[in-house]
């Protein structure tokens, strides 16, 4: 069968913040640059983002792009790479004032600045009092955002390859990646995407689990592509659970509530909060909170009949805060939970939310693994930004408002890294023979199927698995066994059948291309977080119940072909400031 | 539960036709999403858009008893039965519940969605009140997820000519917006019998927006715009 192929300067495979970042970056360039999308731009899961974007304006408390520097580093456990850290703090300011200059309608103080509101973990001076840094449009500040980049790139005339799927990388016997195959789901042909430049910027893969916020979408469709190329992924095991999803449901609700003065209770009607977090209460780290929740519904404190959730008040705010800067939230309860956050409390519980790890690059965008003299070796022609790729600035645990401050932070580098790294390579190379053969055989065998098991049964499985396996709180003895059950049920994805043969918008195939995807995040999250024996971060372990500097201060990266997993440095000298050395974290 | 939902795959070369599906929904599937995505793990044929399933990303606009809305903020509950699900009016039917929204977009990029201000941007963020700011508010949430412009009959007579009302709520958008220099230009791009003033005010639109959004009210304020102009 003979397969179209196309050739772009660059090719940008997903269009959510990231990837609409960079291309602008290259379309207004000039580039020709193609973007492909699973879903209409605009229906991008960085549309879902709600509380806002870290910036150190200084436009209500004074602040500066140091202060965040170190609670970011903080923030991370200490595993965050400091030289990308400082990068983007860096430049945060600049790059939400290009965005409000974008014509992004984020909400306004009095004097007609951008509006900014506290969030958890942000710090005025070095671990002082609460800083005032996440910039916001009302509670859809993502949603915002993400129009916002669509309407400026209809501007510069992208290209979009809309409803296209990636399916695998093309890389040539030097390594060098070459361009992708991708399904056209319209049509359901296969067609090769040639490219000087290939850059992922295909989100997250919060699917894994079963109680999620995450949309259907968010797959790990890009850590998929790079795991079967060989590419390794780092840090897989740090899966931040966000404190409060709606309970029963998993719809986020933002941490802007607690930001704009909400609060979290038992039910004993007690502000937990102050227990763990004496200083921060209720804005301490992601991580803390949710360990909190968790421990308090361990421990026979939770909420309703079942004991099983907690509380989130809101109604002391007043109905003017709470439709001004929380309508969205607003909406979500009345609709997912049945309560009107302006005179009850919204039931909710720690739902899995945000992938820290993802495929390792630098602080350029351009993808980094071991090859031959160290472990951080330039891929060439492969790019990665967003919650894909491993940065990395969230390192155990990520502060809230800074993916989207690393989405266009990083979008915008690896757009003007591109253009830079095209001056110099200016020509195609010439792609292998054997460029689609895998590709090909998996779609065949996925049509020839006979007997095997459904997708959604297999998915299922796949969700059930990680929920118990590897959630908030993890356990030798169920990390043993998850690596085990995931291993089995990697056998099964591999035999699903789908009874759906249409080559018209086959969702069926799309779904079962979807689970092999999960899959390889699946396995190098349970794999990777049964052995890192120590508790950093977002990984807890009950029965490593400290950070361990000594051993653990590392970044793990994990080989799909052989299940096997390598360590590299952690990078803790910054570009230009002194280096924050690890220290007891506390909120 | 009892569902009726259109079916048609081009690729089998039948005619569409009305599948009956009789599923047993469990006490978590609260949506029709959820009963949707229960009806695909058992029929993997039916096709369906669908991503943030919390009404944010305009994925699973349908046509759900004979009116336009998103299956993932639609509760089951309380719903006609058999519930009969058909794609958006007006638009190609690629398969199934999937519309082709060729035309939908085509409208909204004519409007010209971008902020267009040709002074060179300042050193830090450009000024706007939170009175001007508050013009957004109702105008900017838009999903683009077209229950709107597919539930109007002028859209369904001239989808080629008429920008719709999600379109035109986003022509306000800009016109309202106090960053934004192009109002004459963008009143101009409307000032044509199609474009605008096919909007007859029978506010199927606002009945349809899940959103809660307004956008009769939007293009009234623009044909003001255009009257004030004039005198």
């Amino acid at each position: 069968m003979a397969i179209a192929r196309r050739k772009f300067d660059a090719v940008i495979i997903g269009a959510g913040g990231a990837g609409m970042r960079a291309a602008l970056q290259l379309s207004e360039a000039g580039l020709k640059v193609a973007v492909l999308s699973k879903v209409f731009p605009t229906r991008s899961h960085t549309v879902a983002a709600q509380g806002g974007i870290a910036a150190a304006l200084g436009n209500v408390t004074e602040d500066n792009w140091h202060w965040h520097m170190y609670d970011t580093v903080k923030g991370s456990d200490y595993l965050g790479d400091q030289d990308a850290i400082e990068f983007m703090c860096r430049q945060a300011n600049e790059v939400v004032y290009e965005l409000e200059h974008f014509g992004m309608p984020f909400d306004r103080l009095e004097n007609g600045k951008i509006y900014q509101r506290p969030f958890g973990g942000q710090s005025q001076n070095f671990g002082g009092a609460q800083a005032t840094r996440s910039c916001a449009a009302a509670d859809r500040t993502g949603h915002a955002m993400l129009h916002t980049l669509y309407q400026r790139n209809v501007r510069a005339n992208t290209q979009f390859f809309i409803e296209w799927m990636g399916l695998d990388l093309i890389r040539d016997e030097q390594g060098d990646v070459l361009g992708v195959t991708a399904l056209e789901m319209e049509t359901g042909e296969v067609m090769v995407l040639q490219a000087k430049a290939t850059l992922f910027a295909t989100g997250g893969a919060g699917r894994i689990f079963h109680a999620s916020t995450n949309a259907f979408i968010n797959t790990g469709d890009g850590l998929g592509m790079a795991a079967r190329a060989g590419i390794p992924l780092e840090d897989m095991e740090f899966w931040q659970f966000h404190p409060t999803g709606v309970y029963g449901v998993g719809v986020l609700i933002s941490e802007a509530v607690r930001g704009e003065g909400g609060y979290l209770l038992n039910k004993d009607g007690e502000r937990f909060m102050q227990r763990y977090a004496p200083h921060a209460k209720d804005l301490a780290s992601r991580d803390v909170v949710s360990r909190a929740l968790t421990t308090e519904i361990k421990e026979g404190r939770g909420c309703g009949k079942d004991a099983d959730h907690l509380l989130l008040k809101l109604d002391h705010l007043g109905a003017d805060v709470i439709n001004m800067r929380l309508p969205g939230i607003r909406e979500i309860a009345i609709k997912f939970a049945q309560v009107d956050p302006i005179n009850e409390p919204i039931p909710v519980v720690p739902t899995a939310h945000y992938m820290m790890g993802g495929i390792p690059t630098n602080f350029h965008g351009q993808v980094v693994a071991p090859y031959k003299t160290g472990p951080e070796e330039v891929v060439q022609g492969f790019y990665a930004v967003g919650e894909c790729a491993c940065v990395s600035v969230h390192g155990a645990n990520r502060l809230g408002t800074n993916s989207l401050l690393d989405i266009i932070v990083f979008g915008r580098a690896a757009g003007n890294r591109i253009i830079e790294d095209l001056k110099k390579n200016p020509h195609h190379k010439p792609l292998p023979a054997d460029a689609t053969d895998k590709v090909l055989a998996r779609l065949a065998r996925l049509e020839n199927q006979k007997g095997g098991e459904n997708v959604a049964q297999v998915g299922t499985a796949l969700r059930k698995t990680m929920q118990a396996h590897c959630g908030v709180f993890r356990f030798a003895d169920m990390l043993k066994q998850g690596v085990s059950r995931i291993g089995e049920v990697a056998e099964r994805a591999a035999q699903t059948e789908i009874g759906d043969k249409s080559r018209v918008f086959n969702t069926a195939r799309i779904e079962a291309l979807e689970l092999d995807n999960l899959v390889e995040v699946a396995l190098a999250t349970m794999v990777s977080a049964e052995a890192r024996n120590e508790s950093r971060g977002a990984h807890a372990r009950d029965d490593f119940p400290q950070r361990d500097d000594d051993k653990w201060l590392k970044h793990t990266l994990y080989f799909s072909a052989d299940r096997r997993l390598d360590y590299k440095p952690v990078r803790l000298k910054p570009l230009t400031v002194e280096s924050f050395p690890p220290k007891p974290r506390v909120y | 539960m009892r569902f009726s939902i259109y079916r048609y795959d081009p690729d089998k070369g039948d005619q569409p036709y009305m599948q009956d599906y009789d599923v047993a929904l469990e006490p978590s599937d609260r949506m029709l999403l959820d009963a949707l995505v229960r009806i695909k793990s058992v029929d993997d044929s039916l096709s369906l858009r669908r991503s943030c399933r919390e009404g944010v990303c305009g994925s699973d606009a349908m046509n759900i008893n004979g009116r336009n809305g998103l299956a993932c903020i639609t509760p089951v509950a309380g719903l006609r039965e058999p519930v009969e699900l058909r794609p958006l009016p007006g638009l190609p039917v690629i398969r199934d519940l999937i519309v082709d929204m060729t035309q939908f977009f085509q409208q909204y990029h004519s409007i010209k969605p971008y902020l267009i201000n040709n002074d060179p941007p300042p050193e830090t963020e450009r000024l706007q009140s939170p009175a001007e700011r508050a013009e957004l508010d109702g105008v900017y949430e838009c999903i683009l997820c077209a229950c709107c412009t597919t539930a109007c009959p002028s859209f369904w007579w001239n989808p080629d000519k008429f920008v719709g009302p999600a379109g035109l709520l986003q022509a306000y958008r800009f016109l309202a917006d106090s960053r934004d220099q192009a109002g004459a230009e963008r009143l101009d791009n409307l000032e044509d019998p199609y474009r605008l003033f096919r909007c007859h005010s029978i506010m199927n639109c606002v009945d349809a927006c899940p959103k809660g959004l307004n956008p009769t009210s939007a293009i009234g304020k623009i044909k003001d715009m255009m009257v004030k102009r004039t005198v």
